[in-house]
């Protein structure tokens, strides 16, 4: 089977790309999606929030997921649910398998790689103590409560402030159960300060900053945690412990890409990242593959992925039919002082583009500050004042092309600190 | 009236099983837990050892070496996953050197083939991670990798196919001689049986312990380890050991059957075989020492931590003879590392032990040793289409991970010895045992098994009995 | 005075609520944090995501939300009622499952086509 565009995901990151390209006049696009429905972790995603800069509204995550897929319904691309991709290879032939189809190969012309992220788990992150039932990574756990309708525990102990861990904690307690605590090994929240105060501090659960949990106990099911304050250097302070009598504990400790195929293809991953390094246009280091959304890296709002999807949909659309970019023309970006990364990290200097969006995530809580670009010869190309950052949310700069194009050799994103 | 019990069905337990299913036995099988392969099966190195390390001359040297022979075409006939690719025992000063000298004279005393001792660099060249400390290594090829709980399950497997009986959740609670037997109380009942075998791990003292004399003490000891995810898999290429100490074999790096890299384990006494917990210092412990055997480890690449606890006890050999006070029962305890390596041997061993205490050995006409298991990401493209057309359960994967389709947990779920929980499916098919250790198909492969078993969700457990999972439903449901 | 953060969206402005002069907000960056600081005050409102059940549908449970904010006090009677409704496939996204709740002009309604 044959396909100008083979979309892989078809969460939020996966049904915008196809929609952009769609409306960009591709006609021969497949979304491939492993479960039984499309909208990806929207669907779990039952709290609101979303949509407030796509939309202008505030909508729940099926709500967001639902008009999207009311869009893609008018449209003629084509979707396999319940369907896994095995393989993508270097000649874009992605190798896919489903109980309805058997084994296909869907030969590509442009490939868009959406298949999101996984959690960290207990594992990753060696939490000493046995190993009862009772411990579950944030999302699981959701599930469970919002889609199958299972309560996974009475008494609960959150490790971690990312996002989904603070919105479980409203929704545990909502449920009927008690949330003792959230503790955050970090000297900041992982989470947006809007679910500290709705999902925290209206039901008055406290945030230990700076803690972690250094001991569960219990042989079958979690009977208690215990809980220390850290130093600087994030190891348990002897003398600091705290005991939380409780049945179950979640885990909210960082999400990682989904790059297992996007490595087998041979493309570039970011170490920073942990997915494919991409061009201003969402390319990555294998031509015609193109990356949005959570495999590229981590996001905070979905209003976010749903742009940067759209830009990966109408790239790959482009570049099925022929227009594509030479890569011996590019300008690389780098990440300076208190930047963890930038994406995209290279531009095609020969794309027919106004301004290029730029991503980032500083790695401290910074307070009045400058986004600063630089060039090799040092010279500033460009400066944004920020009141406020903070590694929970991501950072946007507009770059445009005549900055660029004023640019000795690569340029660096980099914080200044400080008022001015 | 069974003509022998075996008291537990970890790895040593469905070895004799397996061994005693081709003869014209009545054979039982008790286990207390509510799955085999629960205890040290588990939570091991997962290393079929060569056999240098035993003093000659003991029961350990005679059956590691024996058992290692015999484990590659044990493995194949069984599908276990199994890899010979030899080991090292680094040297890093001229004490460990002289030590490894010590090890390769105990290696051609017990029979060990084919050992050499290396210089670092030759180490090196062929396993280019070696640390650079490491002055001379010996090298011991018959070393190899092994799925530990697949080979007790594929051995119980077979025993049930071939008339054994296993009963689960059976824990031996007394024992009496009866006329020509024993009367075996366990907590699912009482049964009758003309001789035990004692093979429960490191309770092995408290079966002892029911006729009324002990006749070894145990001294459990707790090993922890890292669990590295697949991209750390190939940093060595053999199994990776330092000199031994009077604590253990010290800590090793391997690849695992699985693809995964594991480092471990630490050695600190245990209370019980239940003792399983890791701890900080366990952690730090194992990660400094396999700094030091290889370079590159990123422990940052761990997906899981565990914990096992060693069956040992105040005798440093094997225990395998009739109990002091207790004619028909036959002692197969204190079988600790390389218990694993020598559980073939070890299973002949206690067969001739039986046969010596009065059981008539006579080999079945009919006994069918051979078993397969269906690997979905194995096969070929042409095999895994055919597969699907044929079974299209076999087209849906449920743990992206590892690539383990609905059709093998279904299979797994109505194999001979069927599992109720969702490790036990991970123990047969795989599933949850990569990257993200079930945090995608746990809620499907209780889907699976709530339908399969014809169970409510909440009755599925996470492993063992009380390991709950789901504790109610939303909505005023049941439980909640 | 006051200092709250706005939860109208993922911003987080911090607020400063001058209770003395009419509830007079400052630090917000948009109107609606001007009557978020007010409200929070006056009268707290949150608005009320969860699921009931569903019968007939791919899964057991539908999302639904309240479509405007409740009076926070009122957010457990509000799981309370919720823990009484069944709904039946098919569901439209949007679709009022109860009208009024608990003597308030607010509605449950579903949140995504089952």
């Amino acid at each position: 089977m044959k396909y100008d565009l083979v979309i892989i995901g078809g969460g939020p990151a996966g049904l915008s790309a196809a929609n952009a390209a769609w409306e960009d006049g591709c006609r021969s696009i497949c979304i491939v999606e492993r479960d039984r429905e499309l909208g990806g972790i929207l669907n779990q995603c039952i709290h609101n929030g979303f949509g407030l800069h796509y939309f202008k509204e505030e909508l729940t995550g099926p709500e967001y997921a639902g008009r999207f897929i009311e869009m893609l319904r008018t449209t003629g691309v084509d979707v396999r649910l319940d369907a896994m991709v095995l393989e993508i290879t270097e000649e874009k032939n992605v190798h896919i398998v489903s109980s309805a189809g058997g084994y296909e190969i869907l030969e590509a012309d442009a490939v868009v790689l959406a298949m999101g992220c996984r959690e960290r788990t207990r594992g990753a992150i060696a939490i000493p103590g046995t190993r009862p039932a009772g411990v579950f990574t944030a999302g699981t756990a959701q599930r469970y409560l919002n889609m199958e309708g299972y309560m996974v525990g009475r008494r609960v102990v959150i490790l971690g402030s990312g996002d989904i861990g603070l919105i479980m904690a409203r929704r545990m307690t909502l449920e009927g159960a008690k949330v003792l605590a959230c503790v955050e090994v970090m000297p900041y929240s992982g989470g947006l300060t809007r679910n500290i105060v709705q999902c925290l501090n209206d039901f008055d659960i406290p945030l230990y900053l700076s803690h972690t949990i250094t001991d569960i106990q219990g042989k079958d099911r979690v009977e208690r945690v215990v809980v220390a304050e850290v130093g600087p250097d994030r190891r348990p302070i002897p003398g600091t412990e705290m005991t939380f009598d409780c049945d179950t504990v979640l885990l909210s400790v960082g999400l990682i890409p989904e790059n297992e195929l996007s490595r087998s293809a041979g493309i570039q991953i970011d170490a920073r990242t942990n997915g494919p390094v991409v061009y201003e246009n969402m390319e990555t280091s294998l031509p015609g593959v193109f990356a949005c959304g959570n495999v590229l890296h981590v996001h905070d709002l979905v209003d976010f992925v749903t742009a940067e999807a759209a830009r990966a949909g109408k790239s790959a659309a482009a570049y099925a039919a022929g227009k594509k970019l030479d890569a011996a023309q590019v300008l690389d970006i780098h990440n300076g002082n208190l930047v963890g990364y930038t994406v995209p990290q290279h531009v095609h200097m020969d794309a027919p583009f106004n301004a290029v969006d730029v991503f980032f995530r500083v790695r401290a809580v910074c307070g009045e500050s400058r986004i600063v670009v630089t060039d090799e010869a040092g010279a500033q190309i460009a400066s944004f004042r920020r009141e406020r950052m903070a590694p929970g949310e991501m950072e946007n700069i507009k770059l445009p092309r005549v900055l660029l194009e004023k640019a000795q050799g690569a340029v660096t994103v980099s914080i200044e600190e400080g008022a001015k | 009236m069974y003509d022998v019990t075996i008291i537990g069905c970890g790895v040593v337990g469905a070895s004799l099983a397996y061994t005693l299913s081709q003869y014209d036995l009545k054979v039982l099988v008790l286990e207390r837990e509510n799955d085999i392969a629960m205890g040290t099966t588990k939570a091991n190195s997962a290393i079929v050892h060569a056999g240098y390390d035993p003093e000659p001359g003991t029961l350990i040297a005679e059956l590691n070496v024996r058992g290692s022979a015999m484990m590659e075409d044990l493995c194949r006939s069984l599908d276990v996953k199994y890899k010979r690719i030899g080991s090292f025992v680094l040297a890093f000063d001229e004490e460990s050197r002289r030590h490894l000298d010590k090890l390769y004279d105990n290696g051609v005393k017990n029979g060990v083939p084919d050992m050499r001792i290396l210089t670092g660099d030759e180490a090196r060249a062929m396993d280019p991670n070696l640390s650079q400390e490491a002055c001379a290594a010996l090298y011991a090829p018959s070393a190899a990798i092994i799925d530990p709980w697949g080979l007790c399950i594929a051995q119980a497997e077979v025993a049930v196919r071939n008339g054994v009986t296993v009963k689960l959740r059976s824990q031996v609670t007394g024992l009496e001689t009866r006329g020509d037997g024993l009367l075996l109380h366990t907590t699912s009942g009482d049964y009758e049986t003309r001789y035990a075998v004692n093979c429960a791990g490191g309770w092995g003292h408290e079966i002892c312990a029911l006729t009324g004399e002990s006749e070894w003490e145990a001294k459990p000891s707790r090993g922890e380890y890292y669990l590295l995810d697949k991209s750390s898999g190939d940093l060595v290429k053999h199994v990776i050991f330092q000199c031994p100490t009077a604590a253990g074999k010290g800590v090793l790096v391997a690849p695992t059957v699985h693809g995964n890299l594991i480092v471990g384990p630490s050695a600190d006494p245990a209370e019980s075989p239940y003792s399983r917990e890791t701890t900080l210092a366990g952690l730090d412990a194992v990660a400094a020492a396999s700094r030091k055997s290889v370079n590159g480890i990123d422990l940052r690449q761990s997906i899981r931590n565990f914990a096992g606890v060693r069956a040992i006890t105040s005798d440093p050999d094997f225990i395998i003879r009739p109990a002091k006070a207790c004619a028909r029962l036959l002692h197969v305890a204190g079988i600790k590392s390389p218990g694993l390596s020598a559980a073939p041997a070890i299973a002949e061993y206690a067969r001739d032990r039986l046969a010596d205490m009065g059981v008539a050995l006579h080999k079945k006409a009919e006994w069918d040793g051979a078993r397969t298991q269906v690997r979905f990401k194995e096969l070929s493209q042409a095999e895994k289409a055919e597969l699907i057309a044929r079974n299209p359960r076999y087209g849906r994967v449920i743990c992206r991970c590892e690539t383990i389709t609905e059709g093998e947990i279904v299979a797994a779920i109505h194999s001979p010895i069927p599992p109720c929980s969702i490790d036990g499916v991970k123990r047969r098919a795989g599933a949850g045992m990569g990257r993200c250790q079930g945090g995608f198909c746990g809620p499907r492969v209780l889907d699976i098994l709530t339908r399969e078993l014809g169970q409510s969700p909440l009755d599925i457990l996470q492993d063992g009995d009380g390991t709950t999972l789901l504790i109610g439903e939303t909505k005023g449901g049941a439980k909640a | 005075m006051t200092n709250i953060i706005c939860i109208t969206c993922p911003k987080g402005c911090h607020l400063s609520v001058d209770e003395q002069n009419g509830y007079a907000v400052t630090g917000n960056a948009c109107p609606r944090g001007a009557e978020y600081g007010k409200n929070e005050l006056l009268h707290p409102v949150r608005v009320v995501t969860s699921t009931v059940r569903i019968e007939g549908a791919l899964l057991p449970r539908l999302p639904v939300k309240t479509d405007r904010p409740l009076p926070k006090e009122k957010m457990f009677d509000c799981m309370a009622l919720l823990d009484g409704i069944t709904a039946q496939s098919p569901v439209s996204v949007g679709q009022v499952l109860a009208a009024n709740i608990l003597g308030t002009d607010v509605n449950i309604v579903a949140a995504k086509t089952m």
